[in-house]
């Protein structure tokens, strides 16, 4: 027994009370959305589905969910295509500054948001100011694949390591092509790290506000922007609960899924 | 097509390697360096557009002024507070996770640990500010002596934000110590918190130092919680956002990100000399 039983009880009651520090703001947000209270008194005075049906109304919200879901899909997309080439090229290759690739990759999302937010404007106002582009959809895009690439890095990289080359070296030597090893050997083992990449890239640019400010223009609206936006107005206070309360639930949904795919990519947002 | 490039794994290599590299040097660290320039250009007053006009002005007021340099030490003091707070609550959570908890259970805090972190993070920053309201559950529960809106709550909540951040790299960290270190160490006698301080502790350092790069980096780039729970508070990046938004001078707004941007790399780099970087 390498530690006193005291200290093990003491660890395991940190460990509960830091779960439930975790969890209270959560189950706050979901209890909040059925409180009957219009100015949400604590604790709940009665049950109500009155503000999920107004959120159901709200233009601005469902709208906003709109633009979030090109965004995230489109930024999901580019990442997966340049998430995925950058790490076979770090797993399946020799070559000078080899690893320097990962640290560039993880660079947009160790950076504080405000410098990449603010970079990536000056780039928008000075290249595609003068030719008439403005901000939009199309540079939030731009913007969330820059840091959405490192996800779906991270888990194909992680999936080749520990695949190794003997597959693929046995297709090449029973006669397979470089095509047929990639559909038939390579890209089926590697079809889970690509789905739950994909999800995590999605969750990622779902969420994000600061980089997206800076992006987006005064036109286009993703859901973190608009729920920012009516956060202070207190008539909008039971729609943003419910908005939130939403997003709070749907969250879990991809996660469980891409642990379920891949094992350990829950993490790799760390 | 597919016998010409086995044969030419250079060339794949490169059609691998081009686009990733072309999005990342060429736009992504060009915008890098383009907000660098910015820092020294000048608002053009009729135009009210950022134009390159060589000047130092920007800095100068960067570096000279009271107002940035207040908010600059107050933007440390929440990055080093909400880094050494994270630290602290996740040490033993990962200890548990890592060395108590029975496999099964293992997997089970691990997903408990991180889901929360793909809760949105507006719904979080605003349960926050539904806990700190005047007469909101905190004050409920600590008798009407929450501290309300400000500073502290800023910190808390940001705390809370990136808590998983230092959870998952530090159970990392305690899944490395190897059991038979720990098994010596109490065989030769050491006391428990002996082996935790002389055994434990150095060896998860490390991965402190690596969780640690994430609640600095994310408390020192962040303007939403602070202006959600943070009551007239202000951090660096409300400054940044203000001077590009508000006031309309992007050079201003460029010279005073390069703040967090150095405070960041400055960090980054007194964290790979603990070896931080190799390990994760």
């Amino acid at each position: 027994m390498e530690f006193s039983p005291a200290f093990r009880i003491g660890l395991r009651i940190c460990m509960w009370i830091g779960l439930a520090l975790l969890y209270i703001p959560l189950i706050l947000i979901v209890v909040n959305s059925f409180n009957a209270s219009k100015t949400f008194a604590f604790p709940p005075t009665g049950f109500t589905l009155e503000w999920w049906i107004a959120a159901s109304r709200s233009t601005g919200a469902v709208n906003a969910l709109g633009t979030s879901i090109v965004a995230g899909v489109g930024a999901t997309v580019i990442a997966l295509l340049l998430g995925t080439m950058a790490a076979f090229a770090v797993q399946r290759y020799r070559f000078f500054g080899r690893n320097t690739i990962s640290f560039l990759v993880a660079l947009p999302i160790t950076l504080p948001g405000i410098v990449t937010g603010l970079a990536l404007f000056s780039t928008f106002s000075a290249v595609l100011g003068p030719v008439g582009v403005g901000l939009g959809i199309g540079t939030v895009i731009v913007g969330h694949a820059t840091f959405c690439i490192v996800i779906v890095f991270n888990n194909v990289q992680a999936r080749l390591r520990r695949l190794g080359t003997s597959l693929e070296e046995a297709s090449a030597d029973l006669g397979g092509t470089g095509w047929q090893t990639f559909r038939y050997v390579t890209f089926p083992s590697i079809r889970g790290a690509l789905v739950a990449g994909a999800l995590l890239a999605f969750a990622l640019s779902f969420d994000e506000i600061v980089v997206t400010t800076f992006t987006a223009g005064a036109e286009v609206q993703t859901l973190p922007i608009w729920i920012f936006g009516n956060l202070f107005r207190p008539n909008q206070a039971p729609v943003v609960n419910v908005v939130a309360a939403v997003l709070t639930i749907v969250a879990i949904v991809p996660v469980w899924l891409s642990q379920r795919l891949a094992g350990d990519s829950v993490t790799s947002r760390v | 097509m597919s016998a010409y490039f086995a044969t030419r794994p250079r060339t794949r290599l490169g059609l691998l390697l081009t686009p990733p590299l072309l999005w990342l040097v060429v736009a992504y660290l060009g915008s890098i360096v383009l907000l660098l320039l910015t820092a020294f250009w000048t608002v053009n007053g009729f135009t009210g557009r950022a134009e390159p006009a060589f000047q130092f002005g920007n800095l100068v007021a960067v570096v000279t002024d009271p107002l940035y340099r207040d908010v600059a030490l107050r933007t440390l003091l929440v990055a080093l507070s909400v880094t050494v707070i994270d630290a602290v609550v996740a040490f033993p959570m990962a200890f548990y996770m890592a060395k108590i908890a029975s496999p099964r259970n293992r997997a089970f805090f691990l997903v408990a640990v991180t889901t929360p972190l793909w809760a949105s993070y507006l719904a979080k920053a605003y349960a926050w500010r539904v806990l700190f309201e005047p007469n909101g559950p905190i004050d409920i529960v600590t008798g009407g002596h929450s501290p309300g809106y400000g500073l502290p709550a800023t910190v808390v909540t940001l705390a809370y934000l990136w808590l998983p951040y230092m959870v998952i790299p530090l159970y990392a960290g305690f899944d490395r110590v190897p059991a038979s270190l720990l098994e010596a160490s109490a065989d030769l006698g050491a006391s428990t918190g002996r082996t935790v301080r002389s055994v434990v502790l150095p060896l998860v350092f490390p991965a402190i130092a690596a969780g640690s790069i994430f609640t600095f980096s994310l408390s020192f780039g962040d303007y939403i919680a602070v202006t959600i729970v943070g009551g007239k508070t202000q951090l660096l990046a409300n400054l940044i956002y203000g001077q590009l938004v508000t006031a309309n001078n992007q050079p201003l707004a460029a010279a005073l990100s390069i703040v967090p941007l150095l405070a960041v790399i400055l960090y980054l780099l007194a964290m790979r000399r603990t070896g931080a970087l190799e390990n994760v």
